[in-house]
């Protein structure tokens, strides 16, 4: 393997604040714009790693074709009631995404994802500020035993003390069943009636005090004070500038 | 997964600082390789550990992780994470993915040994 491939194509360029251009129209497309990528060191939260895995038996597909399909259709492998704006160049390095997601209380959350590494067997999703999480999910396919699996592997802190308090409350669990989905999903499109495995591990126990202040950023509360401002935007529209 | 590519040599300049010297891939694969080199770095008096990436050949996403977890480690045993040896496309990984705001980067040996001391 060594000096046959090369990762000089897959990583995406460092980028300071997110831009939102050539994205699937749709989505709300807020708390995604300016905000800086994160990884789990930026993150409040106990750190995790969650890694959910599907063996496609019986399939002939190949980690690269697997991989291929869950670039190419991946937001239809998502639960209903949670939407992925995919860029229109397709999971590529450097790509934006905008997404809504359900959160309970049948809030919607919206934020977005910045795609940090694609190669031909995985790609990898990093999440900007005021996401649930500050950290990536890498998703890839690789052959065991005379079969593909399909790995979704997260990586991640909640990024501040409020969503702290709802990954304990049942946000570890709903997205413990948002993988689960996804994965049974592309096992599904490869004709695979495929059991997913889980495995969670505490990473770090302790949680990071010192970027509590990343609260200011949250998503949530953003996203829920747009949706309340929603009759006052649209009452003051014909008095904006290009409004009317 | 695919078998490690990588092997890993430790030395310490002094009872405080190790340094690992990374020669191939760091990928999933590569987790015990480093995992065992962290371990033969860190002693009791250890609180310094300085990663030489002059040998990296290739890192993906899962490798990048794994840097993460070895940095939580260093973190509770009270040591500091330090680097050399990255080329621009790898420094720039580090500045993407926001590690260099953790682990000081340094341009040479000596210059990261002197940060250590």
């Amino acid at each position: 393997m060594s000096g046959s491939h090369t990762d000089g194509d897959a990583w995406a360029k460092p980028v300071e604040r997110l831009a939102v251009t050539g994205v699937e129209p749709g989505g709300a497309g807020i708390n995604v714009a300016g905000r800086r990528p994160t990884s789990p060191v930026q993150g409040f939260g106990r750190m995790w790693q969650k890694t959910y895995r599907v063996r496609l038996a019986g399939s002939e597909a190949t980690p690269a074709e697997v991989i291929a399909v869950w670039k190419r259709d991946f937001p239809s492998f998502w639960p209903k009631g949670n939407r992925f704006f995919a860029p229109l160049a397709g999971i590529a390095p450097g790509e934006v995404a905008v997404l809504d997601l359900s959160m309970p209380g049948r809030i919607k959350l919206s934020t977005g994802v910045l795609v940090m590494y694609a190669d031909e067997e995985s790609f990898t999703l990093m999440t900007p500020q005021g996401h649930m999480f500050a950290g990536w999910i890498t998703f890839s396919a690789y052959p065991q035993d005379g079969a593909t699996v399909a790995q979704a592997q997260v990586l991640m802190r909640a990024s501040d003390p409020l969503y702290e308090v709802g990954m304990t409350m049942g946000g570890h669990r709903q997205e413990d069943r948002h993988w689960e989905h996804t994965l049974r999903s592309l096992a599904e499109s490869f004709g695979v009636e495929g059991e997913v495995a889980a495995e969670t591990v505490c990473v770090d126990r302790r949680r990071q005090w010192g970027n509590a202040g990343n609260v200011w950023h949250n998503a949530g509360i953003r996203s829920g004070v747009y949706t309340a401002a929603a009759p006052v935007r649209f009452a003051t529209r014909p008095f904006r500038r290009g409004g009317g | 997964m695919t078998e490690a590519t990588v092997s890993m040599t430790v030395r310490t300049p002094s009872d405080a600082i190790s340094v690992i010297d990374i020669d191939g891939e760091i990928t999933a694969a590569s987790e015990p390789a480093l995992m065992d080199a962290y371990g033969r770095a860190s002693g009791e008096r250890t609180r310094r550990v300085v990663l030489n990436f002059s040998g990296l050949e290739y890192m993906n996403s899962s490798g990048i992780g794994l840097l993460v977890t070895l940095l939580v480690r260093a973190n509770r045993n009270h040591q500091r994470l330090l680097a050399f040896g990255l080329t621009d496309h790898y420094r720039q990984i580090f500045e993407l993915t926001r590690l260099d705001e953790a682990i000081g980067i340094h341009d040479d040996e000596a210059a990261a040994l002197a940060a250590a001391a």
